[in-house]
């Protein structure tokens, strides 16, 4: 047994009971954030709750609970109970693992509640050689080491099995340790760094570009991305029952003056730049219209944004053109009315879809012309360094779950032993779960051995 | 034959299924269990090619996704996991009482899909956020783990039962007679709650990936996310009072119940009592 420590405060941290209370704890005062709205303006808790009841909550930052300080207190006491209860239980399983199997008293295989005792015809070093032999066929690697008038013979598996509860309680806090490196709060207020994680967001009209993002977190303000992120374009396409079946954005992404890279983001597939991760997750519909023309015979053309209604002269290319009408849904455009002349003839109108193309001809040649709305492309702009962490965290959950519900330390000895010219083998064995299946396994072992 | 039909076809199976165990629990006429299983497994199997038809149907319209991804399906999973899972307990632990307590939530799941006001059960197409492999993990190891808890509470119930009625100095051929030992169904209780444990943890860490790839925040305190945290939490606090506090019995039987509770109110109370990004229910 290891020393025990008397300091009544690691204790109380190294007891199960209190694991008991804080998850329990964690979970009812969970369930207060559910009910009442979070991160609202604080007049909206005053007209809600009252004067009375609005001002304790703010005292107790409900308003923001998840980040209050007795839900970090919580959260506290709940990772050093974890740590102090598994470190108090680490040596013992250690011992486990490492303990001299061989050294078991003959005497208390005897009393084991699984054993099997089988009689052999041969010499004790052949059934030695001979039980060796087959524990080694059926996956069992044994030591032996002699008796008086006996030999033992251990073999045993999954040990490092006893460290599954480990990897699940460490998987925890390596989660939580994730979560306090990618917390925007901690880089702002205790590295003082807020670049160094953050969350927020940024609306980058198209053809426009920008090296600053907006951040969630109050009193932060503006952040510089260190490069400039370009929105060269913005879709969105529509299923044919109107629902939006993707929202798409092409950045263009630029530093010291030259695009490095050129990307197209949907939701569910960002843009990671030195760490820096940008998601596409709204957009901003304008008044205003992009509209393309171009010569076809001399490869001549004109972009220009525009309002509706404003006639466009393409001076070089003698051309006048324009947005005469449109139909809309909400604030998206589904067609223009388009006006185009070269003042030869009777002008041109007709209506285009967005994105699409027409091409017009007229007398003076043979014109290809597209239009398109003017959006804004909506990002959430993230950095997380702790994700990997994260990440890990959870694997070495599952990892660490699936060890320590679903495998067990399994050991078998074998006792070979001579009485008056008859050699016997004393199987015994013992397994830590799953007893039931490893009653099976055991019996199977000693019974084909005969 | 469409997979609406065959649904329809599901949900009676069930309904059947359910009434002859609880017949077999009522009446202890061993003989007609047979039926039951025979039902399930008939249900089972029509649900299986109904989800792969609408999963097939939905490429044909155009828009092909798995049958995963809202509120009718979800229900339509569950109660095929809930199934699935109890037919593995019954031929593992050779017991069909059982089936009289968890095949009602498989029943009432594709009844409530069928013939709730206002459930959607169009194959409709996906919106930009619900496109991602992570959905179909998530969904999938949720409810996996869901179907567990359901079964882990209808054992809860029965360890109750049977144990007031055996305190009741009830005797042996009561109705509770047929009931498997208090013990083993304690320890089937303990050995489904470890089982929903590992799949409820995948699906919030799927959904924690998701969520990470689509906004950039692999947790937000959203209510959705907040009470399968709390599920999670309550699974674990009986985990650990039974491994090592040593609790056994009506109180594993209870938590497995109020377990169950919570799973109910994450699943539905969320999507209609609370607000969040969650707003499968709403569709
Ligand atoms: C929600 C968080 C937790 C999870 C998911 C978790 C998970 C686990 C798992 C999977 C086991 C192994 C069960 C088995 O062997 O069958 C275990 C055992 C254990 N846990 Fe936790 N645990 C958590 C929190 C805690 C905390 C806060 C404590 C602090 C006291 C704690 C103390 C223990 C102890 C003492 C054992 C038994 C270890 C042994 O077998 O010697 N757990 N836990």
């Amino acid at each position: 047994m290891a020393e025990k420590k008397k300091n009544p405060v690691w204790e109380i941290f190294a007891s199960v009971r209190l694991a008991l209370f804080l998850l329990f704890t964690l979970a009812a005062t969970s369930i207060i954030g559910t009910i009442i709205p979070q991160n609202e303006a604080p007049g909206f808790y005053i007209e809600r709750y009252g004067a009375n009841l609005a001002r304790f909550m703010q005292t107790m930052d409900v308003p923001d609970m998840y980040n209050s300080w007795w839900f970090m207190i919580l959260l506290t006491l709940f990772s050093l109970n974890l740590i102090v209860c598994s470190l108090e239980r680490i040596p013992n399983a250690w011992r486990l693992v490492t303990m001299d199997n061989l050294a078991t008293d003959p005497e208390r295989l005897k009393k084991m509640s699984l054993k099997q005792s089988i009689t052999l015809d041969a010499t004790r070093a052949d059934a030695v050689t001979r039980t060796t032999g087959h524990l080694a066929s059926k996956g069992w690697k044994a030591t032996q080491r002699g008796l008086d008038g006996a030999t033992l013979l251990f073999a045993q598996k999954g040990a490092w099995t006893r460290f599954g509860v480990y990897i699940v309680h460490s998987s925890i806090l390596i989660i939580l340790i994730g979560a306090i490196i990618g917390s925007p709060r901690v880089a702002k207020d205790i590295l003082k760094n807020p670049l160094y994680a953050f969350k927020g967001s940024v609306n980058i009209p198209e053809t426009q570009q920008t090296d600053v993002i907006f951040s969630f977190l109050e009193g932060v303000g503006q952040l510089p991305l260190g490069f400039t992120v370009r929105c060269d374009f913005f879709n969105i396409e529509y299923y044919p029952n109107g629902m939006p079946k993707e929202y798409l954005s092409k950045l263009s992404v630029i530093e010291n003056g030259e695009v490095v890279r050129q990307v197209e983001i949907e939701v569910n597939e960002p843009l990671i730049h030195r760490g820096i991760t940008f998601y596409q997750s709204s957009y901003q519909p304008y008044r205003d219209f992009i509209l393309s023309v171009k010569n076809n015979e001399t490869g001549a053309g004109k972009t220009e944004i525009v309002p509706a209604a404003t006639q466009i002269t393409w001076k070089e290319g003698g051309a006048r053109f324009g947005i005469i009408n449109m139909e809309t849904r909400g604030e998206v455009v589904n067609r223009f009315k388009i006006w185009f002349t070269d003042d030869q003839g009777e002008p041109s109108k007709f209506w285009l879809e967005p994105g699409r193309e027409a091409i017009i001809e007229r007398p003076s040649g043979n014109y290809t012309l597209s239009a398109k709305q003017l959006y804004a492309t909506g990002l959430q702009v993230a950095k997380d360094p702790g994700v990997w962490w994260v990440y890990t965290g959870c694997g070495l959950m599952l990892l660490g779950l699936l060890v320590a519900f679903f495998m067990s330390h399994r050991k078998v000895w074998a006792l070979v032993s001579e009485e008056q010219g008859k050699v016997t083998v004393l199987f015994a064995g013992n397994a830590n779960k799953n007893k039931l299946g490893f009653e099976k396994t055991f019996a199977e072992l000693a019974e084909s051995l005969k | 034959m469409n997979s609406s039909q065959l649904f329809g076809l599901t949900t009676l199976a069930y309904l059947l299924s359910s009434a002859v165990y609880i017949a077999l629990f009522v009446f202890k006429n061993k003989k007609i269990g047979g039926a039951g299983t025979a039902l399930a497994i008939a249900g089972v199997l029509a649900q299986t090619v109904a989800m792969g038809l609408r999963w097939k149907e939905s490429y044909d319209l155009g828009i092909g996704h798995a049958p995963l991804t809202n509120m009718y399906e979800s229900l339509v999973f569950f109660s095929w996991c809930t199934a699935l899972f109890y037919l593995f307990m019954e031929f593992k632990f050779k017991n069909r009482v059982i089936g009289a307590f968890v095949m009602p939530f498989a029943f009432v799941s594709m009844a409530y899909a069928s013939f709730a006001k206002g459930m959607n059960q169009e194959i409709s197409p996906l919106i930009p956020a619900l496109q991602s492999n992570w959905l179909i993990a998530h969904v999938v190891t949720c409810f996996i783990g869901y179907g567990a808890f359901a079964m882990a509470g209808g054992l809860g119930v029965m360890y109750l039962l049977k144990k007031s009625a055996l305190d009741k100095g009830l005797a042996k051929d009561s109705l509770t007679g047929s009931l498997p030992d208090l013990k083993v169904i304690d320890d089937m209780t303990y050995k489904t709650i470890v089982f929903g444990f590992l799949w409820l943890s995948a699906g919030i860490i799927t959904g924690a990936v998701w969520a990470n790839e689509a906004w950039g925040t692999y947790w937000s305190w959203d209510p959705k996310e907040t009470w399968s945290i709390i599920t999670w939490f309550i699974y674990a606090s009986t985990l650990h009072a039974r491994f090592t506090r040593g609790w056994s019995g009506s109180r594993i039987a209870w938590l497995a119940i109020i377990g169950f509770v919570s799973v109910f109110f994450t699943y539905f109370g969320v999507n209609y009592l609370l607000s969040g990004l969650h707003s499968y229910g709403q569709s």
